[in-house]
């Protein structure tokens, strides 16, 4: 290793991400090159004043108090009511409206089209379902087996099929929320690429709509009363495949 | 939504929250808009929960704040989102000036050069140094390669060296 490539790996070092083998040689390195030992150094002096520098906020109380708060209303909806209680009904009203009105104010903000949010949505829950490893909440490529499983979750029936014909294998189902409501994700893979196909019922037909987004490919589209968005990592022309398959 | 729901939320969500609002307060620069990225944050983790399946707690909730703040910023702060160059083979800006050592007494100035960061450099520091997170958790927070976060981590803490290294100049 020249001294160059030792600079960058002191940062792994410090932060105790170098393997065993490249700590060694880069510990003998220290012991025969002063610039670098000193550099070093300085490495870890700087990392000791930034964690005894006192630099972390705490978070404020109020914010605390307004989560608290949250929780017990959301605890508070859902105990069981053995009679009609009308206090009761109007708190829930009143809670549900001011959350309601929380809920677009925070998912709808000023000058970011309904359209454009959603498909942010649609891309932050494909991410997600990647990321958290939780892409299906039930497990099938049998479409008889995930179409009953969203009965009683979602308020409407998607249309589940296998296309693993056309290659496109399904590989489960799972509950989301998009638009501030709950709603189908069919998942299905091709070759390697996951794909994401958010379900929901649709006022309106629409035509396709392709366009990137953070590097993912999202189709957006309405038919025979069923709202679908199609997100993956693939390319559009595969993913277009999809949507006309699903909207058949 | 579930009393469980609520239950989750309070269990793995809360516990978390300071740290949720320090990213949050080193991302957004002051305490009002950090406060409404933290609560906004939160929320979006309850709408989540049912999509955290063990793991560490901290760093998915982190990442659901660097997401909320980063499209706040992008909204009402175009330009502080400005994406860098994140070349891993960039060598190590200015490796001529020596480095020197930092003292405590320095935590005033640190707090200063590091708001004075880029945006993602800033991001790296804090989740690394005052978090504790590993690079793999910050390369999923950040949502970018760990070779990425090694070279972030690595210019930023060349940029705090050369802020200090320059002060030690003008003495």
């Amino acid at each position: 290793m020249n001294c160059a490539e030792i600079r960058l790996l002191l940062h792994a070092h410090a932060d105790g991400e170098l393997d065993a083998a490249n700590s060694l040689e880069l510990e003998r390195h220290l012991k025969t090159c002063a610039a670098c030992a000193a550099e070093n150094k300085s490495l870890q002096s700087l990392q000791a004043a930034l964690r005894d520098g006192d630099l972390n906020f705490r978070a404020p109380d109020s914010l605390k108090k307004d989560l608290r708060q949250f929780v017990r209303d959301l605890g508070e909806v859902e105990k069981p009511r053995k009679e009609f209680n009308p206090q009761r009904l109007w708190k829930i009203l009143a809670f549900g409206a001011t959350a309601f009105a929380l809920l677009m104010l925070f998912l709808r903000p000023a000058g970011i089209s309904a359209t454009d949010e959603l498909l942010n949505e649609a891309v932050a829950s494909h991410v997600r379902s990647l990321q958290a490893e939780h892409l299906t909440d039930v497990v099938s490529s049998d479409q008889h087996t995930v179409k009953p499983w969203f009965d009683g979750k979602i308020d409407f029936a998607p249309d589940v099929k296998d296309f693993a014909a056309q290659g496109f294998p399904l590989i489960g189902g799972r509950l989301d929320y998009l638009d501030s409501r709950a709603v189908a994700a069919l998942v299905y893979r091709h070759n390697k690429h996951f794909i994401n196909v958010f379900v929901w019922p649709a006022a309106d037909a629409m035509k396709p709509e392709i366009q990137m987004r953070r590097g993912y490919a999202v189709i957006n589209c309405a038919t025979n009363g069923l709202h679908y968005c199609l997100v993956s990592d693939m390319n559009t022309t595969d993913l277009n495949e999809l949507a006309g398959l699903c909207g058949q | 939504m579930s009393a469980n729901e609520a239950e989750q939320f309070e269990r793995i969500v809360l516990p978390h929250l300071d740290a949720a609002y320090n990213l949050a307060r080193w991302l957004a620069g002051n305490d009002h808009d950090a406060e409404d990225i933290a609560q906004e944050a939160c929320v979006r983790a309850f709408r989540f929960i049912g999509g955290h399946r063990g793991g560490d707690a901290r760093a998915w909730l982190l990442a659901i704040v660097r997401n909320t703040a980063f499209s706040w910023l992008k909204k009402n702060r175009p330009h502080a989102v400005v994406s860098i160059d994140d070349d891993e083979l960039a060598q190590i800006e200015d490796q001529t000036v020596p480095a020197g050592a930092f003292h405590r007494a320095d935590a005033g100035a640190l707090r200063a050069a590091l708001e004075a960061l880029p945006l993602e450099f800033r991001e790296a520091i804090v989740l690394r140094e005052l978090e504790g997170l590993s690079y793999k958790e910050i390369a999923e927070v950040a949502e970018v390669p760990v070779g990425t976060v090694m070279s972030r981590i690595a210019r930023a803490r060349r940029q705090l060296q050369n802020h200090f290294s320059q002060k030690e100049g003008e003495k």
